[in-house]
């Protein structure tokens, strides 16, 4: 739905400093232009639970870290995102894809349709789901707003591919 | 040798370091003492302490950080030794507390320990990180050797892995939250930033 050059331009005119990342077929079409950016740092992680303690301690050191990963990954990664944005109240901003939303062809039946926003309720994440281009600036938004807030939150990113 | 001794050791050393705790490293280190660069990761995410640190050194690399890390709990995050390697931040010393045991639930043994597991000796935590790419790797299994190793933990660029083999302490338990977790990341924050 996004380039990578959108994406990134975006991020670093909202002020982010480090995008903590696991990759799915979306967002991975992203990387080399987070790679390439000098105003951003990329840090890959091997689970999506160490996202979250990473940006967790970004933050803690002044930094303005996201978190981006795709819905499985936040299935993985409860209890560290319970810790991290609950326990110590970090506000941290996630990018999350949502797998299967926009087209179910790779996995008919998909589960994450299922789970997903549920999941992401009863973690009482904020999140905007993004389904269409002309939402791009909902991303902004909301960010801004979880900002001034001071709380966790996420876009839930539409996707078409497992 | 002890994890008290060890920590002592350490406590003797630390200077300016942010120092982060959790489980039964935490619970000896508030009761040497405490800092205002100390983050005792308590409530943890178990397994977390390690990206946590990570997180922290890549914010501030002008800082040494120190993760004070259990057996149990590394295990529950191994990969995050590659995350940490492939980022390579040179501020970063993972000490890795090894007392074979999940101490803090009652002292059953890890998958790691000799006692653990049904074939094959302990886990060899040394020769795990030099394999997923740390560079610095270093063994302690006496206090003496300790005391003389550690100083080098402390300075050489990173990130470092060092391995401190301590014995289980009988009918220990959980360590205690020292207060409110978001009061004491927000205390935490502000002494980090304005230094
Ligand atoms: C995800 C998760 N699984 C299990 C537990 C229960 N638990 C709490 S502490 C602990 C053991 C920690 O062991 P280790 O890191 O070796 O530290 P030690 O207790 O030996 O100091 C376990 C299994 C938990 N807190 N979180």
């Amino acid at each position: 739905m996004f380039s990578g050059t959108e994406i990134v331009d975006l991020l670093v005119e909202l002020g982010v400093t480090h995008v903590v990342m696991l990759p799915d077929s979306t967002l991975g079409l992203w990387e080399s232009a987070l790679q390439e950016c000098n105003a951003m740092e990329l840090v890959r992680v091997c689970r999506e639970g160490e996202a979250w303690a990473v940006a967790g301690g970004l933050y803690l050191g002044g930094a303005c870290p996201i978190v981006m990963i795709q819905c499985t990954g936040m299935f993985e990664s409860g209890d560290a995102l319970r810790n991290i944005i609950h326990d110590y109240r970090l506000p941290i901003f996630a990018v999350i894809g949502f797998r299967s939303y926009l087209n179910q062809d790779t996995i008919p039946g998909d589960t994450c349709l299922t789970f997903t926003e549920p999941v992401l309720q009863s973690w009482r994440i904020d999140y905007r789901l993004i389904e269409r281009p002309d939402q791009f600036p909902d991303i902004a938004e909301h960010f801004h707003n979880c900002q001034q807030k001071q709380i966790a939150g996420a876009v839930l990113l539409a996707e078409g591919k497992a | 040798m002890s994890l008290v001794e060890s920590l002592q050791v350490l406590h003797e050393r630390r200077r300016d370091e942010i120092i982060v705790t959790v489980m039964g490293t935490a619970r000896e280190w508030m009761g040497i003492g405490s800092h205002p660069l100390d983050f005792v990761y308590v409530p943890s995410s178990m397994g977390q302490a390690t990206s946590l640190g990570l997180g922290l050194a890549l914010a501030r690399p002008d800082k040494r950080v120190i993760v004070c890390n259990g057996d149990g709990s590394m295990l529950m995050n191994l990969g995050s030794l590659v995350s940490i390697s492939a980022a390579a931040p040179q501020n970063l010393t993972i000490l890795l507390f090894d007392n074979g045991v999940y101490e803090v639930t009652g002292a059953q043994s890890t998958p790691g320990s000799k006692l653990g597991r049904n074939n094959s000796g302990a886990v060899d935590y040394a020769d795990l990180a030099r394999a997923c790419g740390f560079g610095h790797v270093h063994q302690f299994a006496t206090l003496e050797s300790w005391r003389i190793g550690l100083p080098e933990m402390l300075t050489a660029n990173g990130p470092i892995f060092g391995h401190v083999k301590v014995a289980p302490i009988p009918g220990a338990v959980g360590p205690k939250s020292p207060g409110p977790a978001a009061d004491r990341a927000k205390a935490f924050m502000s002494q980090l930033n304005s230094d």
